[in-house]
Order: C-alpha cells, then structure tokens, then sequence
C-alpha cells in the first residue's frame, strides 16, 4: 500500500494549479505570521478546553488548546485522569494475579496485553510455552487486534460525523466477544494466559465460530471502505491532516500504525518476532504520507490481515487437536482439581503455587509485542521472589499521544478531534 | 547463553571508564554506566555510524526492596535498521541527590517518559525543558509514588485524599506559565 | 394538608396523598423515568461496555437513552462508567454540580462503586465519597444486560418518588473542609475489606 489510487471530487473550487484539493481555511490565515490579517476578521487568540469529559477525547483526556482564530497555535495535553496505579499495584501482587490486571490497562484488547504479561513472566524464568498454547495466544493476539481497530474505525468515525460504521463495528466487536466470552467466561476482562500456559482451552466448536466470523468479517471491512475510502468527507478531513514524516516519527518514539502510516516499516512481529509470527503468512501495511488518512488505511488493512492470520491459525489448531496446551512444569502449572484433591505431591504443588506464587529467578525481562496501538512492552524485574520488584508498562498510546503537539501543528481545531482520534490511544494504557 | 551486545565493545573503546559492568539479563544486554558521561553516552550510540540507536524504547526507573541497592534509572534503545537492542543503566544512591541528565534534545519522545519518572520516583532530568508532573496532578503533595517508602494507599486518609483531590484547582496549570500571553477573559 | 412533628423538633410536611397529586407524580415520573438522558461519564472498560450496550445488539434507544447528552446541562442521569481516580474527582463533582436537577446517578461497575481493584494511592474508593449515587452496578465489568438492570432498577426509584418530596431534590452542600461526606464516613466507605487486605502484604 504504498501508492493513493483515490480521485476526488470536491464540490468545492478548493484546488489548487495542479487541480489538488486544497484546504480552504475558514477564517484565519493557515500560517500564522506569514501575511496580514484583514481588518474585519481579525483572528483573536482563545484558550479552548477539550475534557477531560468529553465525547472526542476518546477517554479522560484533557486538550488545552491555544486558538488563533480557527488555527491552533499549541496543543498541550494533560493525561493522568485514569492513573490507576497499577505499577505500583503490580509489586504487590504474584505474577499470576497480574494477568487480570493487565485486562484493565488496555482494555480494547485485553487478550493482547494478557499475552505480553506471560512472555514476560516466561523470559524470566526462561521457559517456552507449548507449541498449541502459541498457536492460541496467536488467535488471542489477532482477535484483539481485530476489536481494537473496530472500536477506533468506530469512534473516528463518530468524530468525524460518520454514526453507522460504529453500528457496524461494534456488532462484529459482539462475535467476537461472544467468542471471548465462550472460550474465558468474559466478555472483556478475560485474563486468558497464564505463566506457561493458557487460562484454559477453547471449548468445544469454538473453531467453527471463529472461522465463521472470519468468513463473515471481510464483507463487513468491505462495506466500511464502500463508506469510508473514497468519501469526500472523509478524504477531505484526513488527507494531509497532522501528518508527520517518519524520521520525526521515529524520533519521537512512535509505533504501531502510527509510525508505519509515516512509512516506517517497524512491526514487531516481523522484526522481533514472538509466538510463532515468523512462520505465518501475512502482509504488513505501510503507508506513506503519515497523515491520517494513511492511519486509516494502514488499520484497515491490519484487519484484513488479522483474518488472515487466523485462519492460518485456525488450521494448525486443527492440526494440534489434542496436544499439550500448558508447559508441564507442576510448580508453574496448577494440577487438576481431581488430582489436587487425592494426591498428596499435587495438592502440595496446588497450595504452593496459590499461596506462595511462582518464583522466578531473580533478573529482569522486557518483551515487546505488536500491541494493535503499537509496541506494547511490559518491563518485570525480580528478586527472586514471588512478587515483581518492578512492573513497567511501556504504553504504545502515552508515547504516541506525546507527538500530538507535533502533529497539530498549523491545524485547524476541527483538525485537532480528527488528529487527536487517529492516534488511537486509550487512557487505561496511557495513564495506568 | 546469549552474548553481549557488540556496542558493548564500542562503548568501552569509546568511553573507557565511563562505562560500569554489562551483562545478559534474559538475552538483553544491560550496560552500566556512569551518571555523569550519560548523555555523551546516548548521544554516541545513536549517532555512531555503527551503532545507529535510533529509537528510544524506555526510560524507566527500578527502585529495589533491598535498601543497600541503588536506585536505577534505565534506558531501552533500539536501532531499528540493524534490529538491535541495548538497555543502559544509572545507579542512583537514594540518600543524594537523584537526577541525571536528560536526553529531550536526542529523542522527543523522552519528554512525557522523563516527566513521568520524575512523578512517579523523583528523579530529575537536569535539562529537561517542563519537567512537571504527568500522571498525578501538579500540586499533588504525598510524595512519589512508585518509591519503595510510599505505602500502596498513600500516606495520607482516605478522607484527606479526597479533600486534597476535591481542592485542586482544576483550571490552573495550563501551560508553562511564562508561555501563556493570551489574555483570560474574565 | 397535614403536619408531622417528627421527634426531634424537625418538621416534615407530609401531603396526603390525593388523587391529583398521586396522577401528577405518575405523569412526571413516567415521563422522567423514560426518557432519562445519560451523561456518559465514561472513563475505562466500563464504559466499553457502555457504549456496547447503546450499540444495535443490546440497544439503549429501547429505554429511551440513545440520546447520550455530553453536555451535563442538559442530562438527567449521571453513569460513571469506570474507575474514578483522585484526580478525576474535582471533574465528577464539577460535572454532577452542574447538571440541573431531576438527577439521578448511575455507579456502573466495581471500581464507580467501590474502587473495585484498585485499593490504592491513586483510586477513589467509591464515587459515593464525592457524589450521591442512586444505583450501583457491580460487575468489572457488568454485562450489558446488568446495566440494563440497573438503568430498570433507577426507573423503577424513580417512579417511587413523588413531586413533594423536597428532600428527593435537595442537595448536600460542601461542607466546611471541602467535603460532601463528613470525614469518618469516607474513611468508613473506602475501608479495604475482604481478600484485599491479605493480598498487599508485599513480597
């Protein structure tokens, strides 16, 4: 995806010489202190408040903006409006009881997150988990990219003055939460790995639904584009708006589709990959103007190709029918209750592991995945205990968000809501 | 058993002294370094043709249970070309003074990081250009909270908390407060 | 019209409930119970959970709620959906206060009513410390059929007040320190009980 293959036609004469739509401002100059202003629209300077509450803001986030007319000076925002605590949280707890907490932080993919925490966990006590067990969390990756990027298409939309595709999305967001809650019990929370295994497998005829929604899924993509890729509306607001090019997005740290709409191809599953993701067969979008609508397109696509990842998934699902899904290691892996309740060794094992928690050797760990908003790392170091001296969450949205002065630069304010959207961030990640 | 990182060398060659004890914590090397070479440090690797340590990944700070141990404020660098990982290391003694320099000038994106240790542990970022609060509000006045003396619940009451919480002004902190020249209409 | 001296000196006008009085109090109770316009207050996964049940497959619209109104001016129902930190706090109240009344408050979910997980530093330990809160929601978060009960479970209060009832509302000032509850109260409410105070014994 590198090249726009969209022709517009704008009802507007906005075009320029070479007949491109061109932005017409509505009052002020669009560079401020190039030119003069007229007499009559004067633009005067304004401090607008957006948030925390506030239906845009896509959570507690609160944009201070310093207005010119309609043209923003400076975005500054301020973020802590969800600060939870969960670092601090997270040393009190075994590693085991961080997995729910891990849900709440991002909680548009919580199977996601729930996965890092247990790469984690497993580089420090230096184990691998079973092959069914990667093919699974592979499953829970995607299925939460997928619903990440639906609720995002969704609220952007609604930013942008578009209501139905949220209907849309949010009922394809209702399979796949029907499948979460067959296979975890919950429909959001799912706390679904656990150190070295998995929370439990999934039941029975749970493949034929997902690979039902995975036939169904596309057609639903192919209406939002129907709705979405050639709108003039939606071109309008989004091409060349808060774009950034990649060395900047590189400077600052961006990931995800952020950083490769800028056209960096960054994508932890290919570059560092985990579970498995070398060995599947899927495209990463890149884009190539950084702006929002490359964002757009870049998460569109990453859906599509989610799909396709679980269909490769499904099938070695298939082919690891009845294979071990937890690592057999009794300290790390609860008995079974039968067990636990005749057998002296499992019981002891089981009473272990609930009052005491696993070990892990004392050192430290960072793993990074393909979060669906960027490049998720969870920091554990140990001491050798069973509680982490330090639990860091590295937030793909915090540091992407923190380009947002950047990237509204010269922007109208109406731009700031669609900017501010495309980023994709959710307050549980970014304030913790 | 993975070996260390090759930078490690060039470090060393680069910097002598400077640099502490490296070793492979779980397959990633971590270098040590001296606080005060920090930024010559971070400046080399991502300028260094060889090294080309392009994105910054983290910067976090380690406070141990054990009180002999130092506070640690660490650094993930990635270069991204050459699929490479470092994390680099600075030990703080907890009883002097807790700032290192800041690194906003290499990489944007460690401004909100700074600022947000600088909230949850107190450390300084000597250089930083708006070191202030993040996460908690400006005039939050319990402590930091990630340190190992700041009990989970805070210091203060419940009562108290929600006092000092409903009493914050909620339109003051704006922006730097030497930037704002827009008039407040009353 | 009767007056009650109730011990204590404290006068309470009790209307005797007339036919007039109880058909006005059924009109306007039944007009405000079904078309309660929600002010989203959503701040974490509750409010995921919200927005999922105003969307097509559990469909706020039936109740009359698909209206969310972002202004609180104009909102009848306050539903904070998620945890509420202290720095949030000062916003709840500042946004309860200026909702005009009929209003109600929706505690959805363990941390609105609680501080469900969260029995830290940072988290306020139930929304009922800063404001008055009509139902709570348990769950983290609940199902969208648990909202549903509990917006039903507010429509049916609501349909149990009655238009004389001064009382229903009138407010609770700010006290004289900055608070709406008296300060052994709130202490009371944000008590940790149960597994959390056997669970932060660290290490």
């Amino acid at each position: 995806m590198s090249t726009r293959t969209v022709e517009l036609e704008l009802a507007t004469p906005s075009v320029d010489a070479l007949g491109r739509p061109v932005r017409a401002p509505l009052r002020a100059r669009p560079r401020i202190g190039h030119g003069h202003y007229d007499e009559d629209f004067g633009a005067e300077q304004m401090l607008v408040n957006i948030g925390p509450q506030h239906p845009a803001t896509h959570g507690v986030l609160r944009l201070l903006v310093e207005l010119e007319g309609e043209v923003v000076r400076r975005v500054v925002p301020h973020i802590g409006y969800l600060h939870s605590g969960f670092e601090k949280l997270g040393e009190y707890r075994h590693y085991n009881q961080l997995i729910p907490l891990t849900d709440r932080t991002d909680y548009l993919a919580p199977m996601s997150n729930n996965v890092c925490l247990a790469l984690a966990a497993e580089k420090l006590l230096g184990i691998e988990v079973t092959e069914r067990c990667a093919v699974l969390r592979v499953i829970a990756c995607e299925m939460s990219r997928i619903i990440s990027h639906l609720v995002w298409l969704g609220t952007t939309g609604i930013d942008l003055g578009a209501f139905t595709p949220f209907l849309w999305a949010f009922q394809e967001r209702e399979r796949i939460y029907d499948l979460q809650e067959a296979w975890t019990g919950a429909r959001l929370t799912t706390s679904v790995t656990r150190v070295g295994g998995m929370m439990a497998d999934v039941p029975e005829g749970w493949e034929r639904g997902l690979r039902d929604f995975c036939r169904g899924f596309p057609r639903t993509l192919d209406e939002i584009d129907r709705m979405f890729t050639r709108n003039a509306i939606w071109c309008g607001r989004t091409q060349g708006v808060g774009a950034i090019p990649a060395a900047e997005a590189v400077n600052y740290s961006l990931s995800g589709p952020m950083l490769r709409a800028s056209g960096v191809a960054y994508d932890v599953r290919r570059d560092r990959p985990y579970l498995g993701y070398e060995t599947y067969d899927f495209d990463i979008p890149v884009g190539e103007h950084g702006d929002i609508y490359d964002r757009y397109l870049v998460r569109l696509e990453e859906m599509r190709q989610s799909t396709r990842i679980l269909e490769q998934a499904l099938d070695r699902l298939e082919r690891l029918r009845g294979a071990p899904l937890n690592v057999s290691d009794p300290r790390l892996i609860l008995p079974p209750k039968s067990r636990a309740m005749s057998d002296m060794e499992a019981m002891i094992f089981h009473f272990k592991q609930v009052m005491e928690g696993v070990k892990p050797p004392a050192g430290e760990a960072y793993v990074g995945i393909e979060n669906p908003k960027g490049e998720l790392g969870y920091y554990l170091v140990s001491d050798g205990t069973a509680k982490p001296v330090r639990w860091r969450i590295r937030p793909p949205s915090f540091i992407n968000l923190a380009a947002l002065p950047r990237l509204c630069e010269g922007a109208l304010l109406s731009d700031v809501i669609a900017i501010n959207a495309s980023v994709d961030i959710v307050m549980g990640e970014i304030d913790r | 058993m993975s070996a260390l990182s090759p930078s490690v060398a060039g470090l060393r060659a680069a910097f002598g002294d400077a640099i502490g004890r490296a070793l492979v914590a779980c397959g990633d090397t971590v270098v040590v370094l001296d606080r005060a070479r920090v930024h010559d440090v971070l400046r080399w690797l991502r300028d260094e043709p060889g090294q080309g340590f392009d994105y910054l990944v983290d910067i976090t700070a380690v406070e141990y249970r054990d009180p002999e141990r130092p506070l640690e404020v660490v650094w993930n660098l990635r270069a991204l070309a050459r699929r490479a990982d470092l994390r680099l290391k600075v030990e703080l003694d907890p009883a002097g003074p807790l700032e290192v320099p800041t690194c906003t000038d290499l990489w944007k994106g460690a401004d909100w990081l700074e600022r947000e240790v600088w909230d949850m542990f107190g450390i300084r970022f000597a250089g930083h250009p708006d070191l202030r609060r993040i996460l908690m509000w400006e005039t939050y006045a319990e402590g930091h909270p990630l340190r190992k003396d700041f009990p989970l619940r805070g210091h203060f009451s419940r009562a108290e908390q929600v006092r000092q919480a409903l009493g914050t002004s909620m339109e003051g902190h704006y922006a730097l407060p030497s930037d704002l020249d827009v008039e407040e209409y009353a | 019209m009767e007056l009650n001296d109730a011990p204590g000196g404290a006068e309470v006008a009790a209307v005797s409930p007339s036919f007039v009085t109880t058909r006005l109090d059924f009109l306007a109770n039944w007009a405000r119970a079904n078309s309660l316009w929600p002010m989203p207050f959503g701040t974490a996964c509750c409010a995921i959970e919200f927005m999922a049940t105003a969307a097509s497959r559990f469909d706020l619209a039936r109740f009359g709620m698909e209206r969310m109104s972002f202004s609180p001016r104009q909102a009848d129902v306050l539903i904070c959906a998620g945890r509420l930190p202290f720095k949030l706090a000062p916003v709840i109240r500042r946004i309860y206060d200026q909702m005009p009344q009929p209003k109600w408050v929706i505690s959805m979910g363990a941390c609105a009513s609680s501080g469900g997980i969260f029995d830290n530093y940072a988290m306020v330990q139930g929304i009922d410390t800063v404001v008055p809160v009509d139902v709570y929601v348990p769950g983290c978060p609940p199902r969208p059929e648990g909202l549903m009960y509990g917006i039903m479970l507010l429509q049916k209060k609501i349909r149990g007040e009655s238009l004389a009832d001064a009382a229903l509302r009138t407010e609770r000032g700010v006290g004289p320190d900055g608070l709406y509850l008296p300060p052994p109260v709130i202490d009371e409410l944000s008590e940790p009980f149960g597994n959390s105070v056997h669970q932060t014994r660290s290490a």
